[in-house]
């Protein structure tokens, strides 16, 4: 008997080859994708109470956008070879096009639409402050330095159109994160064509959920007002997109447990045992119904606005959670049980090793230390001081 | 001989020319390439596996491991005991991948064979198509292969493949599997489980070559592959296989 395994599986099976890192990288890549949807609310959509998380939106995903390629890097049996992806991609590969999907989302969508949105603030920042913050600032302005209503007429409208070609780009970027998994006919967990579109809305959750914790905190910090009207639309989006998203997922379940093709008796065993308290316990129950009953509760009744705090901030910190359960079961769920249908083996965290949960803690904790040094190199709330420029 | 500049980078030149098309030192001075040397395009191979005359002694997984330096815990290939009681799930072992053997079955009243395993050599891999850099491909003679000069370690592969049949070399840090003994095979020698196999139940065979048994042995006996619902077009065929086979 090999410790960890229960029954039959195929021998080469006992070792699990996608492992926590492989679980943050949908997960990063998923707030990115989110946090830019709910700042396309503000911009394509004209959702105008989301106005004050625009720019932060944009800077959350930047900041994840950043990190998502170091869980992979780090997984890399070779990762001195990972340029050959970008030099001699194989076409038929759906991972071949990560490298391509993240540069265009990275260089044409966030780099762009980030300075567009905040030229007119770097020009005003480059000309009053001094010393080596003054010689960045006038970097990044890539010097233009008009700020005229004109200039700022076509900045606007440039925007919009990175915006507009943003929103399928997101979609894309998750989509294509799904598409990974779900195009693997040889696994039946991940085999099928919900899970781009699974991805793609609890990504969209995660993002709006990052977001709204985002915007609290750094409220908090900056001893701001929080705009209640804002936090109550994201809530109220939060709650929309949750509603589709777990819609889908139980359409997936129940799809699954209807059909009860051959490999449904071992993933049904699975999911009552080593995925129970993950799966059922941390994503159903504590991620999902839990965060959706408080967000429901808040379109059916006006608590005061104290308490809306509170249950907003609960609710998407563990939506958050609950994201990140479903990230877990998805890419560990589908390696513990053996393509036989006969067994199943056990995944263990090791603690400081290169793919262990101290590398995983830094990966997570490195987006949000990025997101503070982009929020001082670039105020999301200076807003008023550009147009006085 | 007085041999002017142009001249010599005539010479040199077409030397160039005809060694970087892959010319042998032969061709380009002239004389007649070995009538011995493998050409890759006449071949197609695959196996042809008998479950009744598998004993699982293990011999082929031994034999693999020492003629290939597969590490300790993995397998290029590995033998599966069946046993199978009417209307119920099938009790299936294969300790150490049958390395030693098996010890004896505590139950005789049982449906019981062996199935030997391997790379299925799929001409339609899916192992090969999720391959993002291409380091993973089928050879222009049939042979799932990986350049381990090339590969990322990503073990998207390992993901795909529907049997189990790659690992993560523990050293080499890169993707490895069953290359079918290629350089066995392109030395008019078969593989080492092959060779190894007392009772004859594994046989390498050419699907090119007109003369092989394969041809006779396919068209007598009532085949199958393994998972054929994937449709990767395996070409490790196996005679009298049981529905119960995974």
């Amino acid at each position: 008997m090999i410790p960890g395994v229960d029954g039959f599986i195929y021998p080469n099976e006992v070792e699990l080859q996608w492992g926590l890192l492989i679980v943050l990288y949908p997960y990063i890549t998923g707030l990115v994708a989110g946090a830019f949807i709910l700042a396309s609310l503000e911009r394509v959509f004209k959702v105008q109470a989301v106005r004050p998380t625009y720019r932060l939106a944009l800077l959350t995903a930047l900041a994840f956008l950043l990190v998502a390629p170091l869980p992979l890097q780090l997984h890399l049996g070779h990762p001195e070879r990972s340029l050959e992806m970008y030099f001699t991609p194989h076409r038929s590969s759906a991972m071949a096009m990560f490298g391509f999907v993240y540069l265009w989302y990275l260089m044409v969508v966030l780099l762009l639409e980030i300075w567009l949105e905040y030229r007119a603030d770097i020009v005003h920042l480059a000309r009053t402050t001094a010393g080596w913050r003054r010689l960045v600032y006038k970097l990044l302005t890539l010097g233009s330095e008009n700020v005229s209503p004109e200039a700022r007429q076509i900045d606007d409208k440039m925007s919009y159109v990175v915006t507009v070609i943003g929103i399928p780009s997101a979609f894309l970027l998750h989509g294509y994160v799904g598409f990974i998994f779900g195009s693997i006919k040889a696994n039946p967990w991940w085999s099928t064509p919900l899970m781009p579109i699974v991805f793609l809305f609890s990504a969209m959750v995660s993002g709006i959920a990052a977001v709204l914790v985002l915007y609290m905190a750094f409220m908090k910090v900056e001893k701001m007002p929080i705009d209640m009207s804002c936090l109550d639309t994201i809530a109220k989006y939060l709650f929309y997109t949750f509603v589709i998203d777990f819609s889908l997922e139980m359409l997936d379940l129940l799809h699954r447990t209807y059909e009860a093709d051959e490999s449904f008796h071992s993933l049904d065993f699975m999911v009552h045992t080593r995925l129970w308290g993950s799966q059922v316990i941390l994503q159903i129950c504590v991620g999902t119904l839990l965060p959706l009953a408080i967000l429901a509760a808040n379109q059916l009744w006006r608590f005061s606005e104290l308490r809306r705090k509170a249950m907003y901030l609960v609710a998407s910190l563990l939506t958050m959670v609950g994201i990140f359960a479903m990230r877990w079961n998805v890419v560990i769920g589908g390696q513990l049980f053996s393509k036989s249908f006969l067994g199943y083996t056990t995944y263990k965290v090791e603690f400081a090793a290169r793919e262990g949960l101290l590398s995983a803690i830094g990966l997570m904790a490195l987006p949000f230390i990025i997101v503070v040094v982009l929020v001082k190199l670039l105020p999301p709330w200076a807003e008023g001081k550009a147009s006085e420029v | 001989m007085d041999l002017s500049r142009r001249d010599l980078f005539k010479i040199g030149g077409k030397l160039l020319v005809l060694a970087s098309a892959g010319a042998t030192l032969e061709e380009i001075i002239g004389a007649a390439p070995p009538s011995q040397a493998y050409r890759m395009a006449d071949h197609w191979w695959g196996m042809i596996i008998d479950i009744d005359k598998c004993i699982g002694c293990g011999n082929c997984v031994r034999a693999c491991s020492q003629e290939n330096h597969v590490p300790a815990g993995y397998f290029r290939t590995w033998v599966e005991r069946y046993q199978v009681e009417e209307g119920k799930q099938p009790q299936v072992d294969s300790p150490n991948g049958a390395m030693d053997g098996f010890p004896p079955s505590k139950r005789e009243d049982l449906k019981s064979f062996f199935v030997p395993k391997l790379c299925n050599q799929c001409a339609s891999s899916p192992c090969v198509q999720v391959c993002p850099v291409g380091a993973t491909f089928v050879s222009p003679d049939g042979v799932v292969l990986v350049d381990e000069t090339y590969c990322l370690g990503c073990r998207y592969c390992i993901q795909a493949c529907p049997y189990g049949c790659r690992y993560l070399h523990p050293e080499k840090h890169t993707v490895d599997k069953c290359t079918l003994c290629y350089h066995r095979i392109t030395k008019g020698l078969t593989t080492a489980c092959c060779e190894s196999c007392p009772t004859g139940a594994r046989q390498l065979v050419d699907f090119k070559n007109p003369k092989d048994p394969v041809h006779e042995f396919l068209r007598n006996n009532k085949v199958e592959v393994l998972k054929p619902y994937m449709a990767t077009q395996a070409k490790v065929y196996y005679k009298d296989l049981d529905g119960a086979v995974r």
